[in-house]
């Protein structure tokens, strides 16, 4: 059984992989985001691992699982705007990945204060 | 050739990525979670921003990136041990499989 639910995750895994790489995506487009080439293709790669992070996000038993969530999903917003950088040719979407990373970075740490219980300025 | 060097950089760290959310899907602790989820997509998102760096040059979107992956490296493991430490202290319990907890053996050795 358990080998079963295994396989059929690696299936539908692979079918959304082999959709994003292969095939255009009509549906996506009208978001205005670049979709040719391997760049265009990575950016809903990244987008689909995001859902995944807003899937523990929202279904997380614990309060920590959602801070480890949201720190990684800020992270990954770095790369996605590192991807847009190349595929738009336009430098500035880097600024907005380090922005997003720091302040990432900071909302972490403040998260963890306030779950460990003690005040911000200890 | 610089081109096809930063494409196999991009895509490992596209893979890395990818990995590392579906580790923080399926594992079945926030510990666990924490490790798959921090290394993964650390050197997976360091690996997008070192391929735009060998494909942009030293121009201004290069050195940009070069200093996002100095700041990574920097600040992640710092947010990882903070998430950890709150975690544990905040009494998260440890997943039913797992069999050693050295960090309780230390807290109770120093109260």
């Amino acid at each position: 059984m358990k080998e079963a639910r295994w396989l059929i995750g690696a299936i539908i895994l692979g079918v959304v992989i082999a959709l994003i790489m292969l095939r255009p995506m009509p549906f996506l487009f009208a978001a205005g985001l670049p979709h040719t080439g391997f760049f265009g293709r990575g950016l809903y790669i990244i987008i689909l691992a995001c859902f995944l992070c807003l899937y523990r996000i929202c279904r997380g038993p614990t309060g920590a699982d959602r801070i480890v969530a949201v720190d990684i999903l800020g992270i990954m917003i770095a790369g996605f705007c590192a991807l847009l950088t190349i595929s738009t040719g336009r430098s500035w979407y880097i600024d907005i990945g380090i922005a997003w990373a720091l302040q990432s970075f900071i909302s972490t740490l403040a998260l963890s204060k306030y779950l460990e219980g003690r005040d911000f300025d200890e | 050739m610089s081109d096809i060097i930063g494409l196999v950089f991009i895509g490992v760290g596209l893979a890395f990525d990818l990995v590392g959310c579906l580790g923080l899907v399926r594992l079945p602790d926030v510990y666990n979670r924490l490790q798959a989820a921090t290394k993964c997509v650390t050197i997976g998102t360091c690996s997008i921003l070192f391929g735009t760096f060998i494909i942009a040059g030293f121009t201004a979107a290069g050195m940009k990136s070069l200093l996002c992956i100095v700041f990574l490296i920097l600040t992640s493991p710092v947010a990882a041990h903070a998430i950890a430490r709150a975690a544990h202290r905040s009494g998260i319990k440890l997943c039913k499989e797992s069999v050693i907890d050295k960090y309780a053996d230390d807290k109770e050795g120093h109260i």
